[in-house]
């Protein structure tokens, strides 16, 4: 969608961001990674002082914000039929510090929502109305594996601006984008960037990449999932899983969705909810009969979506790479291993 | 511990070579650090892969609603009890089942570790009898496990198996925490407080109903949630419908939930589901008399019926 070209560098000194971002929240509404209840989540801050700057990822990822887990998509009263469009923004909207797989998830959302065929008008608005401020990862984790999927932790594509804590009290600070850098005209209290400062981000990007250990080898992935089917590898890897909603839930690229009309007396809405492949439900059809019928398939279509069918319609694999899914898998199911068990079969 | 290990891998062989079941369910180290997962075992050669710590978090007694193979499961005192819930109320037959019991001196409970990196990752854990040493970059702390067990554990009364067919290790000593304390501490509190606490925590439920798919006493083949003909429930995440699940929920397993904890500790967003559960738990104990999954001939008071059972509540 957007190209991450280079428009202005800049540092800004750690003690200027709430000021910076003060500035900010009289035109925008800002969210940021918050920790509350022992759990970082982006919620809409109102200082600085909030954010929880020493977060390795947000335990959801930013996704609701464009898609929301629960939307009203339209409701009316019951005798008119005619619909009322709410507004869905009041104010445009800033993700401070999203991690640059969230960004690049947000990218293959919009291949599912805003494409050719199908453009959705609730998610465009959101994605619009809202700039994404990232903030590179210095600590990857050990399930992270962004660097195997076309992304890294200092990856730039599809974001606004990107910040990169320096370590030693400055923020290297990059204008990916014209309204990139309209936020950072904002800040009046910009340094230019000197060599020992590029020199110390380069250093630092080097480091952080070398940290993403995990590999996955996609290469050819596609082809060997459409050979096995029906292999019998299937009834190995889903044994443990309890079929819940938690690895597609918190997955910044699952995008499925049931609607669902509900009224009381005087209205009707028409809603939109989220729905995952892992559960029974999400294939049975009105005769009652299920053709997705155990953990097996259901399995199966997770890793079939991601690495297969969505490279075939979109080139692209439908994984950032981000770990959310092993790292709060109840059972420790591990995405890795079942692709590394599928290259091997 | 690793003695304990050695005579579990060693039970469990000598359980599949004589073909006394088909399938081991166990532990086995997991791929990330604190974590171990179950296991699926048919084969003797696999059982050295088998694990027993503290760090054996998840109850594996929900993949016996499914199973129709002799099993043979590892289990700790609050899933010996889930066991006996399960052979009374019919789900599973008791000759199909080998217990491999385990005492249990309380399960880690990773949420109080991730209190304690503040944000920094783990690298490795190294567990000792009664301490745990986390590391990391720039990090290594030594923490007792008495500090990091779990809730339920805590307070647990039954920590040693109730029901086995072999017992592997050796006997521990109860859980020293008051039972139904911090009910009762929470009970004390002024409606509006409550009210305020339970919206709270429902607020942040995703309704990935991971704490339903893994209790033991949640077995029915279509839940309440689930259905869509016709259509109990919203799928919404409306406190009128996260609460409402939670609570009928609680009510489904009134006089069955074990306190294994087991759904808490599933929870992706840190839900304090226990303190429902643990109410409606003492309130069962006062009203009947009755403790879910203590021996298997007590009848469970929400499937019977006697001329005396307390009636006050029927106005
Ligand atoms: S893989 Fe894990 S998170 Fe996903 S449905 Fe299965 S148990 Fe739940
Ligand atoms: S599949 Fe797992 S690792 Fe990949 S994007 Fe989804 S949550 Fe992240
Ligand atoms: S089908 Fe499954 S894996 Fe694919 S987007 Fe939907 S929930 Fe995610
Ligand atoms: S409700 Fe929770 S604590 Fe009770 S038996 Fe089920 S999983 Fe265990
Ligand atoms: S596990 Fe937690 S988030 Fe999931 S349904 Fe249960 S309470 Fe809600």
């Amino acid at each position: 969608m957007r190209k991450g070209d280079r428009l202005k560098e800049k540092i800004i000194q750690k003690e200027q961001i709430g000021k910076w971002l003060e500035k900010l929240g009289k035109d925008y509404e800002i969210w940021a990674p918050v920790k509350r209840n022992g759990l970082v989540l982006f919620h809409p801050i109102s200082s600085a002082k909030e954010v929880y700057f020493n977060f390795l990822n947000s335990k959801k990822t930013p996704k609701d914000l464009f898609f929301p887990q629960s939307e009203v998509l339209f409701s009316f009263p019951k005798e008119e039929i005619e619909k009322e469009v709410e507004t869905i923004l009041q104010k445009p909207r800033i993700v401070f510090a999203i991690r640059p797989c969230d960004a690049r998830s947000l990218a293959l959302l919009d291949q599912v929502f805003d494409s050719e065929d199908y453009q959705d008008p609730y998610y465009i608005e959101r994605r619009e109305g809202t700039l994404l401020v990232g903030l590179a990862c210095t600590h990857p984790q050990q399930s992270c594996f962004c660097t195997s999927v076309g992304g890294g932790p200092f990856a730039k594509a599809h974001l606004d601006l990107l910040m990169a804590d320096l370590g030693d009290g400055k923020y290297f600070v990059e204008a990916l984008t014209e309204r990139g850098e309209g936020l950072l005209e904002k800040n009046d209290s910009l340094q230019e960037p000197q060599k020992k400062d590029r020199e110390k981000l380069a250093k630092i990007k080097e480091e952080a990449e070398e940290k993403v250990k995990s590999k996955l080898v996609t290469k050819g992935l596609e082809k060997k999932l459409d050979k096995i089917f029906d292999s019998s590898l299937w009834d190995r890897v889903h044994q443990r899983c309890l079929g819940c909603g938690i690895c597609t839930y918190l997955c910044p690229t699952c995008h499925c969705f049931a609607l669902l009309d509900e009224k009381d007396k005087a209205r009707v809405e028409r809603i939109r909810n989220w729905d995952s492949c892992m559960f029974p439900e999400f294939t049975v059809e009105a005769s009652g009969h299920n053709p997705r019928i155990s953990n097996r398939e259901r399995m199966r279509q997770r890793v079939m979506h991601k690495f297969n069918y969505f490279v075939e319609r979109y080139g692209e694999t439908a994984c950032v790479g981000c770990g959310r899914c092993i790292q709060s898998c109840p059972v420790n199911m591990d995405i890795r291993e079942i692709i590394e068990e599928i290259r091997n079969e | 511990m690793q003695e304990c290990e050695k005579e579990l891998r060693e039970v469990a062989k000598k359980l599949l070579l004589e073909k006394k079941v088909d399938l081991i369910i166990g532990y086995e180290e997991g791929t990330l650090p604190l974590r171990t997962r179950p296991i699926f075992i048919r084969e003797a050669d696999e059982t050295k892969k088998l694990v027993w710590n503290s760090r054996c978090e998840n109850s594996l007694c929900s993949y016996l609603k499914t199973t129709k193979e002799r099993v043979g499961i590892v289990a700790k005192g609050c899933d010996s009890r889930s066991i006996i819930g399960l052979i009374k109320e019919r789900q599973i037959k008791r000759e199909n089942i080998f217990i491999i019991g385990v005492p249990c001196s309380g399960i880690i409970d990773r949420k109080k570790i991730e209190d304690i990196l503040e944000g920094r990752e783990l690298l490795e854990c190294i567990e000792s009898d009664s301490q745990i040493t986390l590391k990391g970059e720039g990090l290594e702390e030594k923490v007792d496990k008495d500090k990091l067990v779990h809730a339920s554990c805590k307070s647990c009364k039954y920590r040693n198996p109730v029901l086995y067919d072999t017992l592997v290790g050796k006997e521990v000593s109860q859980g020293e925490v008051e039972e139904y304390s911090d009910v009762e501490e929470f009970a004390s509190k002024s409606d509006d407080e409550r009210w305020a606490y339970f919206n709270d925590e429902a607020s942040r439920c995703i309704r990935c109903y991971a704490c339903r798919n893994v209790c033991p006493a949640c077995y029915c083949p279509q839940c309440f949630v689930d259905q869509s003909l016709p259509t109990w429930f919203g799928r919404t995440l409306h406190p009128s419908d996260t609460l409402m699940f939670h609570m009928i929920r609680t009510l489904h397993i009134a006089g069955r939930c074990v306190d294994c904890g087991a759904c808490s500790r599933v929870c992706p967003v840190n839900i304090e589901l226990r303190m429902l559960h643990k109410k409606v738990q003492k309130d069962v104990k006062e009203l009947y008399d009755y403790e879910a999954g203590i021996n298997l001939e007590e009848l469970p008071p929400m499937a019977t019926f006697k001329m005396d059972d307390p009636q006050e509540f029927i106005k």
